[in-house]
């Protein structure tokens, strides 16, 4: 038994529910109490989605486990098919029904449809929503392919030329409520066009049954997000030698390679390699005199996989922060995620619980937080300044502007979602050089506005951990009205560092000399 | 009874299971907290309903069942024990833990009762557990917050002392006005079920008189019944005329005369009644929909047809008390179409082929609708929002008004769309 308060990922069902509403012409028949259609308002509130999910429920009652639930299972997917007409139907069923072992996949299968039956199994007391999401796009492209790939020859990643057309793609992966995947999708294929790359299918989002079905037609896939598309790629390329690509086009470098990988799997000469540096606003902001208060700014991440290690690499590399925290909740690329974190000297945080991410973001003492909705909460109480990086999100992370995080245009986005939560150079410069006029008064923020904690409640807080720790420290009036002075932002980091430098000098009062000596001693 | 057109319907059903009510009966109780145990689904349900994370610090909580919890029972048990001692420790405030069973622990037999007793005594004198089911096999949306209170039942001392007991969780303002009033009807001794501290449970007993402010209590009822307390039957307290024959059963009750009762509430009747005139020459004529979700439906279609002159098309409601809905249903025009239960898809067929001017319904499918150019009202607003009472009726009504409005201020004209 785990204790949650709030989770990170949804069941393995609600990953399905991803994959099906993102397609054309499919419905899936959810064997499953009533309570839970909850799952439609994620797509319907938060995406703000104008239809509903292709699901039908069969919401059975404690009334009808006496009696024959397999019976209702039948009503419902022959009602379903007859109502929504589906290309494909997809049958599973959420936690409660798994336990009454009714097996709707097989019941559907055995009902004489004409048109293929997905029998989704996913095990809802092990897994959760990404695997879910990941399982179901291989299960439907298993299903829809099973036979065609063994018909067909190898595909050589070269063909287009022998060909005689455009090299083509396939772009898999994104899926409604996928952090920014609708944008992400137009960005990248905006860039594979310049290239003179064709896309063949982009799927799951927006694919029906007949696209999957021609996805072999394509020279290589593209891997947009591996916590739902590298099994199946993985698929394709042991059943029909596909290749894919790795890189995770996020930041400028990574774009840079991405498309780099993508010409040598296709055997594409890159000829406009000069002018991919420009194609970004990113390293001339990131480079511009006002950036010059970003030098070394501590940042905490923790969100998905695939979007954390980015995070990780522009952070350091694109933006000259320092990364104090990595971290994120998908197990499944916990590897990926502590070699990334081995490289910039820093343990990797694998966990679900919210309370250790905010333990350990309390610890490093960040000044920006990139996180999911979970660290915007933690990040608040704390006075640090967040922007929000990964799924799970709120309705205000799907923004009605084009704002991908993929591709150039992706890059800058970045860049100012996380910078504009800091305060920006110049303003900063401003208050430093007025921070003793009377307007500056404790607690001044940005127009930003984010709560920062006031020195007051820092002190008698941290107080309190204090009196149960052996170590008493004693903050003298002029200590604590020094401390006053410091910009709220960086308060936290300057008091545990002062209280750090008094117990290993053994200095039982901090004083506003005792605070100057600790500035000098760790400068 | 009115001559209402009762219908039954079963099928597919889009609603909240009663694991959702803990959303509002844990700001209610701030001194207790709400531990489902079930699955990652609860946990995401509850999360998802409370609008993505608006608490930071929720006082609600998920024991997820895993595979080895499933293996066997007995370990399941043990499991539970250390995840309650993780969250006592954790959070030395609460005073009330409510066990709640969810669908997969009512399937697999989990005995919450059992391990309730168990814990209370070793927790004796600090926290005090009790257990209830929300479970969607069983509960729909509020009949969550009918398992609480009905747990709490037992906990409640005697007294022969007479007293007014408002039963339902209402909002705190709400409250006060509402023991403000009858203070000036002239009774004095009135509590609140479920009150603000969990430990503060009202003693009750045979001189205790029982008004319901929430219709979907039925079975705290029944125990409240069996403890003495004597129901007054009423409509409820929504819009001028319930709250003023929910005043008036009240008074009734302690054999107060009517015209005392006029003589406070006329006043605010009279005020009330000008507020409503803005939102209701916006509603009135309007053609209403109510998919059943809240339970409120019923008084809900009363004062907007009554008080604002809305046509009804169609009352669902997700399941019908008719001892507790007599006198709503009394009030209703006749021939008014109740639905009890849901075909979900079949009832959607009905609202398109209505072409109703407002749709009262679910989350889930409040954006379709409104894609589909009907305008719709979230029944999860009801239950959050204070909309019991006289002073609230304008309120109540601008609920309803405001979708309305919106559509006369963004017509495509204005939107450029064709």
């Amino acid at each position: 038994m785990e204790l949650t308060l709030w989770t990170y990922e949804g069941p393995p069902h609600v990953g399905a529910m991803r994959v099906a509403s993102s397609m054309k012409d499919i419905h899936y028949v959810l064997h499953a109490p009533q309570g839970d259609t909850y799952a439609d308002l994620l797509f319907t509130m938060i995406e703000r989605r104008g239809q509903r999910p292709p699901v039908t429920y069969t919401t059975f009652q404690a009334r009808d486990l006496g009696g024959d639930t397999a019976e209702l299972v039948k009503r419902n997917i022959t009602e379903a098919v007859e109502r929504f007409k589906p290309k494909t139907l997809l049958v599973g069923e959420s936690c409660t029904a798994e336990l009454i072992q009714d097996q709707p996949g097989a019941l559907a299968k055995g009902m004489g449809f004409d048109i293929p039956i997905v029998n989704l199994e996913l095990p809802a007391y092990s897994k959760k929503e990404n695997w879910g999401a990941s399982e179901t796009f291989y299960q439907i492209i298993r299903t829809l392919l099973k036979d065609k790939v063994n018909q067909i020859d190898k595909i050589n990643p070269q063909r287009w030329k022998s060909l005689g057309r455009r090299p083509k793609v396939n772009i898999l992966g994104p899926t409604l409520l996928g952090f920014r995947c609708r944008d992400d999708v137009i960005e990248i294929q905006r860039i594979l066009s310049e290239q003179g790359i064709d896309t063949n299918v982009v799927a799951p989002l927006g694919s029906s049954p007949k696209d999957i079905e021609r996805l072999t037609d394509a020279d290589i896939n593209v891997c947009l997000y591996q916590e739902i598309a590298e099994i199946s790629c993985e698929w394709l390329k042991r059943n029909c030698g596909m290749e894919y690509t790795t890189t995770i086009p996020i930041g400028i470098k990574n774009t840079i390679n991405f498309i780099h990988e993508v010409h040598e799997k296709l055997d594409l000469p890159l000829t406009n390699k000069g002018e991919l540096e420009h194609k970004s606003k990113l390293p001339w902001y990131s480079k511009s005199v006002d950036s010059n208060y970003l030098t070394g700014k501590r940042v905490f991440i923790f969100g998905d996989g695939t979007h954390a290690i980015a995070a990780a690499k522009i952070a350091k590399d694109e933006l000259g922060f320092e990364v104090v925290g990595l971290g994120t909740y998908s197990r499944e690329m916990a590897r990926q995620v502590r070699s990334a974190a081995k490289d910039l000297n820093i343990e990797a945080l694998i966990t679900n619980s919210y309370l250790e991410v905010e333990d350990a973001m309390k610890k490093a003492a960040p000044e920006l937080v990139l996180g999911t909705q979970m660290e915007r909460h933690s990040a608040k109480r704390l006075g640090i300044p967040c922007s929000v990086i990964s799924t799970p999100m709120h309705v205000q992370d799907v923004p009605a502007r084009y704002s991908p995080q993929m591709g150039w245009e992706g890059a800058n986005v970045i860049f100012d979602d996380w910078v504009h939560p800091l305060m920006m150079g110049l303003e900063e410069h401003l208050i430093d050089m007025f921070k003793h006029d009377f307007e500056f008064v404790d607690g001044h923020q940005s127009h930003l506005g984010h709560t920062a904690t006031k020195v007051k409640d820092h002190i008698n807080s941290k107080g309190k951990e204090g009196n149960k720790n052996k170590e008493v420290i004693m903050w003298t009036e002029s200590g604590r009205a020094e401390l006053t002075k410091v910009p709220f932002f960086v308060r936290g980091k300057v008091k545990t560092n002062t209280e750090k430098y008094a117990i290993s000098k053994g200095i039982p009062e901090i004083s506003d000399e005792t605070l100057y000596d600790a500035k000098a001693f760790y400068s | 009874m009115s001559k209402v057109e009762l219908n039954k319907e079963t099928g597919p059903r889009e609603v909240f299971c009663g694991l959702t009510s803990i959303v509002w009966l844990h700001r209610r109780m701030p001194d207790a907290f709400f531990l489902v145990v079930g699955s990652r689904t609860c946990a995401h349900l509850i999360q998802s309903a409370a609008g993505v994370m608006i608490f930071a610090e929720p006082r609600f909580g998920t024991a997820i069942l895993e595979e080895k919890d499933l293996a066997g029972l007995a370990d399941a048990h043990e499991e539970l024990d250390r995840v309650v001692n993780d969250l006592i420790s954790r959070r030395p405030e609460i005073k009330t833990l409510f066990l709640v069973g969810s669908c997969p622990s009512e399937v697999i037999k989990l005995d919450l009762a059992t391990v309730a007793d168990k814990l209370n005594k070793r927790f004796l004198g600090q926290v005090r557990f009790v257990n209830y089911s929300g479970s969607g096999i069983e509960t729909t949306f509020t009949q969550g917050e009918d398992g609480a209170l009905k747990a709490l039942v037992p906990l409640m001392e005697s007294t022969d002392d007479e007293k007014l007991l408002l039963v339902g969780t209402l909002a705190n303002n709400v409250e006060d006005r509402f023991k403000k009033i009858f203070n000036q009807i002239g009774i004095n001794n009135v509590e609140s079920f479920p009150p603000r501290q969990s430990t503060e449970l009202p003693k009750i007993g045979k001189n205790t008189k029982v008004l319901l402010t929430q219709p979907y209590l039925s079975d705290t009822i029944r125990d409240l019944k069996h403890r003495g307390c004597k129901i007054i039957y009423a409509p409820f307290p929504l819009g001028v005329e319930g709250s003023t024959k929910w005043f008036l059963a009240g008074a009734d009750a302690f054999k107060i005369n009517e015209l005392k009762v006029h003589e406070v509430i006329a006043p605010l009747a009279n005020r009330a009644r000008q507020a409503l005139e803005k939102h209701t020459e916006i509603l009135r004529g309007k053609k209403l929909f109510l998919l059943p979700e809240s339970q409120l439906e019923i008084s809900l279609a009363r004062f907007l047809h009554n008080e604002c002159g809305m046509e009804l098309i169609e009352v669902g409601t997700p399941y019908l008390n008719k001892d507790l809905m007599d006198e709503e249903l009394n009030l209703l025009p006749d021939n008014t179409k109740i639905v009890e239960g849901q075909h979900v898809e079949k009832q959607l067929d009905r609202v398109r082929a209505s072409s109703p001017d407002l749709v009262v319904c679910g989350m889930g499918l409040a954006n379709p609708l409104e894609a589909e150019g009907i305008s719709t009202k979230w029944s999860i607003e009801m239950v959050f929002s204070p909309i019991h009472g006289i002073d609230q009726a304008a309120d109540l009504a601008g609920l309803f008004s405001r979708p309305l409005k919106r559509n006369q201020i963004l017509t495509s004209k204005t939107l450029a769309t064709h």
